[in-house]
C-alpha cells in the first residue's frame, strides 16, 4: 500500500476556498505521505498555490479539514475527537495532531512545523545570507534569549543557543554551496542561489513538512539537477516530507513519490508518477485537448518527457 | 555624488528659454499672494496693498537661478553662483528701494560670487569627476570614532564653560547641547519603530506628551521625585504604546500612518480640553526642577554649589541636565544596538524587509510589532519626562504634529535604521534651525528689514524638501549586518527595503 | 427636530468642503501612492488667494456685483492654486518619483511647513476677517428654534454639486480620466502604451488643487476669516474623510467628507464642541480597525 494511504502526514478533507464568487478550490481531498516527496501539478490557475496558502495558513479555508499528525499516525477517531473539542492541536498517545485550518500562519510554521517557500522569492533582500538563516530560527533563539531579557545581558545560555544557530546555518550554507557568500546581502545573489537559499531558510525552521512553490522556476538545467539532488537529500537525510508545486515535468517525474493533479480547483488524478502520467484526463487537462487523437499525441509527448528520468 | 555627469557644453538658448519659462511660472505664483498684501486698517477693515517689487524680485531671482543652473554644468559651481545671484538681486532691490549706498556693497559681493563661478565651472569641467571610490575594506575605524565622539560629548560643556564663562556658555550648552540631544534621543526612539521595524508612525509625539505629563502630574500631585517618575513615565508611555498599537498594528502602510497621526491629535485635543486633568491650554507650571540626586541646584546652604564648595551659578543645573539627556540618549543607543543583535531586533528588520516571509518562518508579527512600538514609546516617554523637568512647564502647545514630523524627518534623513545617521540628521535639522536665530549680524549687512528668525520655519520646511531630493535614502543608507561569519560588510542601501507598515 | 435639521444643513455644508479637499488626497494617493501632506496647506493658500483676489476686485477695480465677483474669484483662485500645485509637484515630488516611499512623504511635510510659513511671512500672522457676502437667510420653519438656510450654504452645496459632476465627467468620460485610471493600475504599463505618465500625474495635481481652491473659496466665504494656520486641521480631516471613504475611491472621498462633516457637527451640537475632532478621528480609527479598506475601497487581497 502506498505510504500516503498507510502513513499520512497531512490529510486534507473537503478543502474549499472561495474568493467572493470565485471558487478557487472545491472539495479537495488528499493525503500527503510521511517521508514522501509529493508533487502538486496542474495548469496555470488550477488553484495549486491556493491549496498551499490554505495549508500554510495564509488563507483561511472556506470549508474543510487539514489534519497534520506530526509524530506517528493519527487514528480517524482521534481527528474526530480533536475536531469536536474545538482546540487547534492536541497530543494524543504519542502523536501530535494539528488542525491547520484553525491555526494562524505563524503558528503553523512554529508549532505544526510546516515551512514554505514562495513562487516569487521572498528573501530578506537587505539582510545577509547568514542573517536570513538566523531569522528562520527566531523562535528557538527567542526562547533562549528569555524573551530578550537574558539576551540583553548576553548570558552564557543565550550565547550557546546563538552558536548553535550559526552552526546550523553554516551546515545549510555548505549544503547549498553558499558558504562563501554568507556575509553578502541575500538580494545580491543570482536567481538560482536565491531559490536554494530560500529552501535552506525554510529548512532552518526545522520543519516536518516543507512546501515548495515552483522551486525550479527560472532555473537552468544544471541548477535543476542540483535542486533535484537537494530535494532527495532533504527527504532521505533529513527525513522531511516535501510537498511541491512544479511545472517542470522532468523534475516532477524524477523526484516525486506521489503526484496529485489539480484542474479548475478540482482533483483530477492522484497516484504514483507512472499512473498519473498515463492518465488520459491528466493529459487532456494539461494540454487543453479533448480530441482522442490529440490525447494520444500528448501521451507520447509525456512518455518522451518521462524518458529523461532514470 | 549627485553631480551631473554630463560634461557637454551648456546651451545658451535652451537655458534662456528654460529660465524664461520658470520666471513666467514664478510670476503666476507670486501674482496674488506676493504682489498684493492684505492688511487691516484703522477700522479693522481688510484692505489690500500693492507690493509689486516683491514679485519682481522673486521673478528676477528665479530667472537668474534657473539660468545659472542651465549654464553651469557642475553642481559645485552652481552652489556658488546661485546664492551669489540671489544676494545680488536682493542687494539691487535694496539699492532701489532704500538707497544706492545700502545695496551697492551687497550687489558687488553677489556679482563677485556669480562671476567667480564661471571659471570654477570651467575648471571643474576639465578635471574628470572623481570615480566613485570602490568599497575598499580598510581597518574598522568606527569603534575608535564613536569612542572619540562620546568623549567629545562629555567634555563639551566644560570646554564651553572654560571658554565662554557661565554666562556665555549657557546658550551653547542649553540651546545647542540639550536641545539637539533631546531630538537625537527622540530620533533614536522612533528609529526603532520606523527605521528597524518599518512601521510608519506619524503620532510619536503622543508618547513624548505622555512622558512629559506623567512627570508633571506625578510630581505636582504626589510629590514624587524625578528619579522615580522617569521610569514610571517610560512604563506609562510603553503601556500607551501597547494600548494604541494593539488595534492598529494589523493595518498596513499609510493606514497605520494616518491612525497614528489621529491618535497623536486625539491625545493633544484631550490634553487641551480635559482641564481637570491637565489644566488645558494653560498647562502645568512650577514642575519641580531636577536635583543632583536629591541635592537641589540652589544658592542655599544645602544646595549643590555649597556642597561642592563652588560658587553658585545656574549653569550647574544646565550642565547636569546636559549630562542627564546625554546619558539617556546613550542608553537608548546602547539598548537599540544590543537589540539589533538579538532575535527580536533581527525580527524587526526582517519584518521591514518582508512581513509575509516572516510569518512563514513562524515569527509572531503582531507581538514583534508591538514590542517595537512599545519600546519606541518608552524612549519617547523618557525623553518627555526629561523635557518636563527641563522646562518645568508643560502645555499641549509643545506636542503638535510639527514635532512628530520633525522627528520622523530626522529618522528618514538620517537613513532609516542608522544610529549615527539619525544623530547627524538631528544635529543638522535642530542645530541648523537654532543657528538661524543667531544670524542677527546679517542685519548689519542686509539692512534692518532683514530678519532671519522670521524665516526660520520657512527655511526649515524648504530644507526638508531639498535634503530629501538630495538624499532620498538619507545620509547613511547602508545597513550594517547584525551578525557575520567572516567579514562585516555593509549592505548597500538600494537593497534594503523600508517596510510596508 | 428643528435642531436636527439645522445641524444636518450645517453638517452637509462643512462636509462639502471636506469632500472637495478629500478628492485631492484620494486622487494623488490613487495615482502615485503618496500621502500629499501639503494638500491641506494648498487649500489654505487657495483661501488666501481667493481673499486677495476678492479684495483686489472690489477695492482696486471697484467691482460692485457680488455674484460676478464670486465667479471671477472662484475661477482665478482655481487657476492660481492649480499653478501652485503644479509647481510644487514639479519641484518637490517629481524628482522623488520611484524613490523610497518615505522620501516624498517627508518632502510633502516639508512643503506643508514651507507653505504655511510662507503665507505667514508674506501676508502676516493675524486673522484676516473677510468682508461679509451673501448674508441673506431663508427661514425654513418658524418658532423659537427656527431652521435657517443661508444663501452661503446654498451656494456652497450648489457649487460643490456642480463641480463634482463636472469632475466626475472628466474622470469617467475623457481620455485624461482613462489615462489616470490606467496610471493607477500600472504606471509602467501605461507608459509603454504611450500614455504620458508625467503629464497625467501633473494634471492630477492640477485638478486636485483646483477642487481644493473651490473648497478654499467656499471656506473663506462661509467662515468669514482665514489664517495661515488654517490648513492643517481641515487637511487632516479631509484626509481622514478620504481614508474613511476608501482611499483611491472618488465617490468614497465625497461620502467620507460628508460623513466627517456630519459627525463633527452633530457631535458639537449634541455633546461637546471641545471633542468634535476626537469624534472624527475616533470614527476613522474604528472604521479602519474593522474595515481597513474604508467604506467604498476595494478590499486588499494579500498577495502571497
Amino acid at each position: 500500500m502506498s505510504r500516503w494511504l498507510s502513513d499520512p502526514l497531512l490529510k486534507v478533507e473537503g478543502l474549499t476556498m472561495r474568493f467572493g464568487g470565485l471558487t478557487a478550490v472545491s472539495d479537495f481531498h488528499v493525503s500527503v505521505g510521511r517521508g514522501d516527496i509529493t508533487a502538486l501539478i496542474g495548469p496555470n490557475g488550477a488553484g495549486k498555490t491556493t491549496v498551499f496558502n490554505c495549508i500554510t495558513g495564509f488563507y483561511k479555508p472556506t470549508q474543510g479539514r487539514l489534519a497534520l499528525a506530526r509524530k506517528g499516525a493519527a487514528s480517524p477517531a482521534a481527528v474526530e475527537a480533536l475536531t469536536r473539542s474545538g482546540s487547534r492541536f492536541a497530543t494524543l498517545g504519542g502523536s501530535e495532531l494539528f488542525l491547520l485550518e484553525r491555526m494562524a500562519d505563524h503558528e503553523i510554521a512554529h508549532r505544526a512545523r510546516v515551512a514554505r517557500t514562495f513562487q516569487n522569492i521572498r528573501l530578506f533582500a537587505g539582510m545577509t545570507v547568514l542573517e536570513n538563516l538566523i531569522v528562520a530560527q527566531h523562535n528557538e533563539l527567542m526562547r533562549a534569549s528569555g524573551l530578550t531579557f537574558f539576551g540583553l545581558f548576553n548570558t552564557p545560555g543565550f550565547q550557546r543557543a546563538e552558536r548553535a544557530a550559526v552552526a546550523r546555518a553554516v551546515r545549510w550554507l555548505e549544503r547549498i554551496n553558499l558558504f562563501e557568500r554568507a556575509d553578502d546581502p541575500a538580494g545580491a545573489l543570482p536567481y538560482g542561489d536565491q531559490r536554494r537559499l530560500e529552501i535552506a531558510r525554510a529548512m532552518c525552521t526545522d520543519p516536518v513538512l516543507l512546501c515548495l512553490d515552483e522551486p525550479a522556476a527560472g532555473l537552468n538545467p544544471r541548477e535543476s539537477a542540483e535542486l533535484t539532488a537537494l530535494l532527495r537529500s532533504i527527504r532521505d537525510e533529513d527525513g522531511v516530507s516535501v510537498l511541491l508545486i512544479e511545472h517542470d515535468m522532468s523534475v516532477v517525474m524524477q523526484v516525486s513519490d506521489h503526484v496529485i493533479v489539480l484542474d479548475y480547483g478540482r482533483k483530477i488524478a492522484d497516484g504514483a508518477p507512472q499512473e498519473v502520467r498515463e492518465d488520459p484526463r491528466v493529459i487532456a487537462a494539461y494540454l487543453g485537448v479533448d480530441d482522442e487523437a490529440e490525447v494520444l499525441e500528448a501521451e507520447s509527448e509525456m512518455a518522451g518527457m518521462a524518458g529523461e528520468s532514470p | 555624488m549627485a553631480a551631473q555627469q554630463d560634461h557637454q557644453r551648456p546651451d545658451m538658448a535652451r537655458a534662456l528659454v528654460d529660465a524664461g519659462f520658470a520666471a513666467l511660472v514664478t510670476f503666476g505664483l507670486s501674482f496674488p499672494i506676493l504682489a498684493l498684501r492684505t492688511e487691516q486698517d484703522m477700522q479693522n477693515r481688510l484692505v489690500v496693498e500693492q507690493r509689486w517689487s516683491w514679485a519682481i524680485v522673486a521673478v528676477v531671482a528665479v530667472f537668474c537661478a534657473r539660468l545659472l543652473a542651465g549654464l553651469l554644468s557642475d553642481w559645485r559651481a552652481r552652489a556658488v553662483a546661485i546664492p551669489g545671484a540671489l544676494i545680488g538681486v536682493y542687494g539691487a532691490h535694496l539699492a532701489l528701494t532704500v538707497g544706492p549706498a545700502n545695496g551697492a556693497g551687497i550687489v558687488a559681493f553677489g556679482l563677485a560670487l556669480l562671476i567667480g563661478a564661471f571659471p570654477l565651472d570651467a575648471r571643474l569641467r576639465e578635471t574628470p569627476a572623481a570615480v566613485a571610490k570602490p568599497n575598499v575594506e580598510g581597518p574598522d575605524h568606527s569603534r575608535l570614532m564613536s569612542i572619540a565622539g562620546i568623549v567629545a560629548l562629555f567634555v563639551f560643556p566644560f570646554v564651553m564653560l572654560a571658554w565662554l564663562g557661565p554666562q556665555g556658555s549657557l546658550k551653547w550648552i542649553n540651546n545647542y547641547g540639550v536641545q539637539i540631544l533631546i531630538y537625537v534621543m527622540l530620533g533614536w526612539g522612533l528609529n526603532i519603530v520606523v527605521g528597524l521595524a518599518g512601521l510608519l508612525d506619524l503620532g510619536y509625539v503622543a508618547f513624548y506628551a505622555v512622558g512629559a505629563y506623567s512627570y508633571a502630574l506625578l510630581s505636582t500631585t504626589y510629590g514624587l521625585s524625578f528619579w522615580i517618575c522617569l521610569p514610571l513615565a517610560g512604563v506609562l508611555a510603553a503601556f500607551w504604546g501597547v494600548i494604541l498599537g494593539f488595534p492598529v498594528l494589523r493595518l498596513r502602510g499609510d493606514y497605520l500612518a494616518i491612525v497614528t497621526l489621529a491618535f497623536g491629535e486625539i491625545i493633544r485635543v484631550v490634553l487641551i480640553n480635559w482641564s481637570d486633568f491637565s489644566n488645558g491650554y494653560a498647562g502645568i507650571s512650577s514642575i519641580p526642577r531636577v536635583t543632583f540626586f536629591g541635592v537641589p541646584f540652589t544658592a542655599a546652604d544645602n544646595g549643590f554649589a555649597a556642597m561642592m564648595g563652588l560658587e553658585f551659578t545656574p549653569i550647574h543645573r544646565t550642565i547636569f541636565l546636559y549630562f542627564l539627556i546625554l546619558c539617556l540618549a546613550l542608553l537608548t543607543n546602547a539598548v537599540t544596538l544590543r537589540l539589533r543583535a538579538l532575535p527580536i531586533g533581527r525580527a524587526w528588520e526582517a519584518l521591514r524587509e518582508d512581513e509575509i516571509a516572516c510569518r512563514s518562518l513562524g515569527v509572531n508579527t503582531v507581538n514583534t510589532k508591538l514590542t517595537a512600538f512599545a519600546l519606541g514609546a518608552m524612549f519617547g516617554g523618557f525623553a518627555g519626562s526629561f523635557f518636563a523637568v527641563r522646562q518645568n512647564f508643560v502645555s499641549p502647545e509643545s506636542f503638535t504634529f510639527i514635532e512628530s514630523a520633525t522627528i520622523l524627518a530626522i529618522v528618514v534623513l538620517g537613513g532609516m535604521g542608522s544610529q549615527i545617521g539619525v544623530a547627524l540628521a538631528a544635529v543638522a535639522m535642530i542645530g541648523g534651525t537654532e543657528i538661524l536665530r543667531e544670524l542677527d549680524f546679517l542685519k548689519r549687512i542686509f539692512g534692518e528689514g532683514f530678519d532671519p528668525a522670521q524665516y526660520r520655519m520657512l527655511i526649515f520646511g524648504l530644507a526638508m524638501v531639498v535634503m530629501m531630493i538630495w538624499k532620498p535614502r538619507g545620509l547613511i543608507s547602508s545597513r550594517t549586518p547584525s551578525i557575520f561569519l567572516k567579514t562585516k560588510r555593509a549592505v548597500a542601501g538600494a537593497l534594503v527595503r523600508e517596510g510596508q507598515g | 427636530m428643528e435642531n436636527f435639521l439645522q445641524q444636518l444643513i450645517n453638517g452637509l455644508t462643512l462636509g462639502s468642503i471636506y469632500g472637495l479637499i478629500a478628492i485631492g488626497y484620494t486622487m494623488v494617493f490613487g495615482i502615485i501612492g503618496m500621502v500629499n501632506f501639503a494638500h491641506g496647506d494648498v487649500f489654505m493658500l487657495s483661501a488666501f488667494i481667493a481673499l486677495i483676489i476678492f479684495l483686489a476686485l472690489t477695492q482696486l477695480l471697484g467691482l460692485a456685483s457680488m455674484p460676478v465677483a464670486f465667479l471671477i474669484v472662484l475661477v482665478a483662485a482655481m487657476a492660481c492654486t492649480a499653478l501652485w500645485n503644479w509647481a510644487i509637484e514639479r519641484v518637490a515630488y517629481r524628482p522623488l518619483r520611484g524613490s523610497f516611499r518615505l522620501a516624498p512623504l517627508i518632502s510633502a511635510i516639508g512643503m506643508s511647513i514651507f507653505l504655511s510659513n510662507f503665507v505667514q511671512v508674506v501676508q502676516g500672522p493675524r486673522n484676516k476677517p473677510v468682508p461679509p457676502m451673501f448674508t441673506d437667510l431663508i427661514r425654513l420653519t418658524d418658532g423659537p428654534l427656527s431652521v435657517t438656510l443661508s444663501y452661503k450654504q446654498i451656494l456652497i452645496m450648489a457649487v460643490t454639486a456642480v463641480l463634482l459632476l463636472a469632475f466626475w465627467f472628466v474622470v469617467q468620460k475623457t481620455a485624461l480620466g482613462r489615462a489616470q485610471r490606467a496610471c493607477e493600475q500600472d504606471r509602467k504599463m501605461a507608459a509603454l502604451l504611450g500614455i504620458d505618465v508625467d503629464r497625467t500625474i501633473s494634471l492630477t495635481f492640477v485638478i486636485g488643487a483646483a477642487l481644493a481652491a473651490v473648497a478654499g473659496t467656499l471656506y473663506m466665504l462661509y467662515y468669514g476669516v482665514v489664517n495661515f494656520s488654517d490648513g492643517f486641521t481641515p487637511g487632516v480631516k479631509a484626509f481622514t474623510a478620504a481614508v474613511l471613504g476608501g482611499i483611491g475611491s472618488l465617490p468614497g472621498a465625497v461620502i467620507g467628507g460628508l460623513l466627517i462633516g456630519l459627525i463633527e457637527t452633530f457631535w458639537a451640537a449634541y455633546f461637546s464642541s471641545d471633542y468634535k475632532d476626537v469624534a472624527a478621528f475616533s470614527v476613522l480609527a474604528i472604521t479602519l480597525i474593522f474595515m481597513p479598506q474604508g467604506l467604498l475601497g476595494k478590499p486588499e487581497v494579500e498577495k502571497v
